[in-house]
């Protein structure tokens, strides 16, 4: 490490003041985690029970990849739904029975909850168990909610992963099994190395939760041990505790350091000596900081702003900050979880205004006033703010991509520094936009 | 309940959105929960705008349910007000907030707002994106146009363009030129640039251009009655759509058709002996109601295709498909559902579709060229250059788009010469295109050659009827030295080919195609 990992003043921003606003949110619903979660999930076939609207935003949200038979749809509710509870679940039986005969490669079979079937109180719950009964064992049916009214965009995944929990068998004791459950849905080429790399350390049983099939399914109980690969899985990391297995608390695996403290959290929860991850991570680790340090260049001094968005905000800022030299003025998050942002919160230097909910407005006020080197935000902010003279980094596409553990540190820094590259590489006059008519 | 794995239009409260973005100093306040906010990136990422929609949300979550929404919404109003102070504003629900029941019209009225206050009522279960932008627009012009002295030159009303639309924006300017050579002003182009004091100023038209149907006509149809405002009918896209234009609003008006045909190219293009390879091309045609219908007319009229089929996915324009349709010899379809609009395209087997980015990946799929007409469209149908489709430049922009997907002439023959040269084969496809899907040859003993079905939603609600059989009943089978011979024909041919045969055959009550009936059926549709 060198002399960028400023030493963390000991509690960092754990006991910092957040600002807590409510007025507009600009964000996505629960629903669009969707979009990556089927991937990660090639038998499983999200149903959104919702509106238009519903159907429009996955559309709007999964750009090209709707061509490519996606396994995901929406029934839209239509009138004659609205009007009677029963009509609506007779309806819904229809629906499934339709799709699941001309999808017989399906073996799990999402109901997912919107703001117009919670407003309705259509009971999804009650649907899944009916529909279960019917089409066990072939295809289970789960139920969970992904609508805007209780969602924001990552915890779409939470809520999914969260219903997915009650239903898993009961796992071992500890010690006899020591398992490790890694919660939080990531590319295969990454959990692949995260794998490699804890086979090394010497822990043996490792489940990933989402299982990428459900013959794949796992037990959980007292012997299993959880750590999260990503900050948003509140409910699923509770869901997994009342289960009986133990939270492993570390940073998020982000960047050189974040990833290191991820493996010795780990490494410790399991009784394995320090020296053990040192030695497996050694060339990853080293790699990881040259690319890093490459990579941020462009970085060091300036400064950062983020929006919230996708709850990443508190070990993103903490990562950039800590390993690629920006200083964050404002770290926006829709929610802040402290148990499982804890170690992150523990290293991020007090300083930004830490902020959870939004009114957007006034939050637009402040970064005009701040014109911080870079901003992170949403698709729906960017634009308009690279028009007012601001870099803006949109903030989807750290979900969507590759970002964790060491291979993609390089990656990771170079998703912030490449706005700040272009600004400087174009050379056609001020990026002022033509007038709109 | 409704399986929908695609849709053409977005929910009414999305059109209603395409007017606010469209206006200036007018602000929509939704009600509607968090998520719906997703509508912003339509508008700053596919037309890559500058600034954000001028809609406040209400954002409500599930903790103010219980408490009030309707104080919620009361407040969103009051503060989007005061920061952006705007001349109007408009108010409305999502499909969420219609759902329980605030009636933001009623409450914003009665917070007694120093400025116009606008209540929209869109059914969000029943109809879509098209009717809220109609709507709301009708409902803006309404509430604030008034009878106002003619000005004193001869002007119209720009009427229709909005945010999202396809090729508004050039569109606009391109008309603008057209009526100002015949000497006539555009007194207000609304929605899109105009400010609701402009809306005000309607009347002062002496009539109304309405360029978009599908967003414009309920306001048309008001003026018309209320203010007294004629509009027109015809649409100016094509040689013949602008003529035609021309001459009604000369005729509305009273002022001479001057037009100005200088930089006109595309009769000449079309003449000219290159193009004569055009003749006949096989052309399906989807989109809105207003591009099909003008489209269909180009295609046939001024480029020289054949009409394959063609239909509508918004059912507004039904019945006016319908009729271009019957003129053109095939059956209107009316649909929303992309499922039946790929079957009808398999079973016309079209040469060329023209259509929405829908139409554009189903031809992906079909390996059949494609050029894009109409919304739905994707970022790179708002093009940085200037590419209308209405007025005299619009007609040259269709002829390269209608003529780009196309096998050039000399290479067609070359195709058809030399099979087994290594450029010149089916898998290669045109030489002027990057990522064209190859036609794949049918697994051995089917019947015939089928386009490659690469994997599509289709399967999850999908028609029971099979694409493809254009035969009817007849179930005709095709021997393999028939089939062989078929193989031999160019891809892009082929299809029509294939379909001409078997219709041929089943007309003659034959079930089998043997190379004599290849080449009878050739014989039979020669010309
Ligand atoms: S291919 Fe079509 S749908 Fe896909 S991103 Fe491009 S335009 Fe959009
Ligand atoms: S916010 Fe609600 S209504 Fe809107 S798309 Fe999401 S779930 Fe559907």
């Amino acid at each position: 490490m060198t002399e960028r990992f400023a030493q963390a003043s000991g509690q960092g921003c754990r006991n910092a003041p957040v600002l807590k606003q409510r007025g507009q949110h600009e964000v996505f619903c629960g629903l669009t985690s969707i979009v990556w979660l089927h991937r990660k999930m090639p038998d499983a076939f999200f149903l959104v029970v919702g509106s238009r609207t519903c159907a429009h935003l996955l559309q709007s949200a999964a750009g090209v990849m709707i061509f490519a038979e996606p396994r995901f749809a929406t029934a839209i509710l239509e009138e004659t739904d609205l009007a009677g509870l029963a009509d609506a679940h007779e309806e819904l039986d229809r629906v499934v029975h339709e799709l699941l005969a001309r999808r017989p490669d399906i073996r799990r079979l999402f109901l997912v909850g919107s703001c117009p079937s919670e407003v309705i109180k259509l009971d999804l719950a009650v649907a899944a168990e009916r529909l279960t009964a019917v089409h066990a064992p072939q295809v289970r049916v789960q139920s969970y909610s992904g609508s805007g009214i209780e969602t924001t965009f990552t915890q779409g995944e939470d809520t999914c992963l969260a219903a997915m929990v009650p239903d898993l068998p009961a796992g071992p004791e500890w010690p006899e099994a020591r398992e490790l459950i890694v919660a939080g849905a990531l590319p295969d080429v990454v959990e692949d190395q995260m794998r490699d790399l804890l086979a090394k350390i010497g822990i043996e049983t490792v489940h990933v939760l989402p299982a990428a099939r459900e013959a794949t399914r796992f037990g959980v109980g007292p012997g299993s041990r959880v750590a999260l690969v990503q900050p948003f899985l509140g409910d699923t990391l509770a869901a997994l505790e009342r289960r009986g297995a133990r939270h492993v608390a570390a940073p998020m695996p982000f960047g050189a350091e974040g990833t290191t403290a991820w493996f010795h959290a780990i490494a410790e929860a399991f009784g394995i000596p320090p020296e053990v991850v040192d030695r497996a991570v050694a060339a990853p680790k080293a790699r990881a900081e040259r690319a890093v340090a490459q990579a941020a260049e462009a970085l060091r001094g300036r400064s950062v702003f983020f929006f919230p968005d996708s709850q990443l905000e508190v070990p993103l800022a903490r990562f950039l900050t800590r390993e690629c030299g920006m200083e964050a003025v404002e770290v926006g998050t829709p929610f802040l979880h402290r148990q499982v942002l804890d170690g992150d919160l523990a290293l991020l230097d007090e300083g930004p205004t830490l902020s959870e909910g939004q009114d957007v407005d006034l939050q637009l006020d402040r970064v005009r006033a701040a014109r911080p080197d870079l901003t992170v935000c949403g698709l729906g902010l960017a634009n308009p703010l690279e028009a007012e003279g601001l870099s803006t980094k949109w903030s989807i596409e750290l979900v969507f991509t590759p970002v964790h553990f060491y291979e993609q540190a390089g990656d990771l820094a170079g998703l912030f520094s490449r706005p700040l590259r272009r600004r400087d590489a174009l050379k056609v006059g001020a990026a002022q936009p033509p007038a709109m008519p | 309940m409704k399986l929908t794995v695609w849709t053409y239009e977005g929910p009414p409260h999305v059109g209603a959105m395409r007017v606010a973005t469209a206006m200036r100093d007018l602000h929509y306040v939704l009600h509607a929960p968090q998520g719906d906010t997703y509508a912003d990136l339509l508008f700053t990422m596919i037309e890559r705008r500058d600034h954000r929609p001028p809609v406040t949300y209400t954002t409500f979550k599930e903790r103010d349910l219980g408490a009030d929404t309707a104080d919620l919404f009361r407040r969103s109003c009051q503060a989007a007000y005061e920061r952006f102070r705007p001349e109007a504003m408009i108010v409305g629900a999502s499909c969420t907030a219609e759902l329980i029941q605030d009636d933001p019209g009623g409450i914003a009225e009665r917070m007694g707002l120093p400025v116009p206050v606008i209540a929209l009522d869109l059914p969000s279960y029943q109809r879509k994106e098209n009717f809220g932008a109609d709507e709301t627009f009708y409902r803006i012009a309404r509430a604030l146009a008034r009878p106002c002295e003619k000005t004193a030159r001869p002007s119209v009303n720009l009427i229709g363009p909005t945010a999202l639309g396809f090729r508004h924006r050039d569109d606009v300017t391109e008309l603008t030129a057209l009526l100002s050579d015949m000497g006539v002003e555009v007194n207000v182009c609304a929605p899109m640039g105009a400010t609701p004091s402009d809306i005000t100023r309607l009347g002062a038209a002496h009539a109304n251009v309405l360029m978009y149907p599908e967003t414009g006509e309920s306001a048309c149809r008001w003026m018309e009655r209320d203010l007294g405002l004629p509009f027109t009918k015809s649409i100016p896209i094509g040689v013949g759509g602008v003529r035609d234009f021309v001459a009604e609003v000369a005729d509305l008006l009273g002022v001479a058709p001057g037009l100005d045909t200088d930089r006109l190219r595309l009769p000449w293009y079309s003449a000219s002996v290159d193009s004569t390879y055009l003749t006949g091309k096989r052309v399906f045609l989807f989109g809105d109601g207003t591009h099909v219908r003008a489209m269909a007319r180009v295609a046939r009229d001024e480029m020289g295709f054949e009409v394959a089929g063609m239909g509508c996915y918004n059912r507004e324009q039904a019945r006016a498909v319908r009729a271009v349709a019957t003129e053109m010899g095939v059956e209107a379809l009316i649909t929303d559902d992309y499922l039946e609009v790929e079957a009808a395209i398999e079973a016309a087997a079209p040469e060329l579709i023209l259509g929405t980015q829908m139409e554009r990946h189903i031809g992906k799929r079909l390996g059949i060229p494609c050029a894009v007409i109409s919304a739905p469209v994707h970022v790179q149908d708002f093009p940085a250059r200037y590419a209308p489709v209405m007025g005299i430049e619009g007609a040259n922009v269709l002829f390269d788009t209608l003529v780009h997907p196309l096998v050039m002439g000399l290479e067609e023959h070359l195709l058809t010469m030399f099979r087994a040269d290594p450029e010149f084969h089916d898998a290669a496809g045109p030489s002027h295109h990057g990522g064209h899907a190859p036609l794949v040859a049918a697994e051995e003993g089917g019947a015939g050659p089928r386009a490659p079905v690469a994997e599509s939603p289709r399967d999850i609600s999908a028609k029971k009827t099979e694409g493809g059989g254009a035969t009817g009943a007849i179930e005709v089978v095709w021997l393999a030295a028939a089939e062989r011979e078929l193989k031999k024909i160019p891809f892009f041919v082929r299809g029509k080919a294939k379909r001409n045969t078997e219709a041929f055959a089943a007309a003659r009550g034959e079930t089998e195609i043997s190379v004599d009936t290849l080449y009878e059926a050739k014989a039979h549709y020669a010309r």
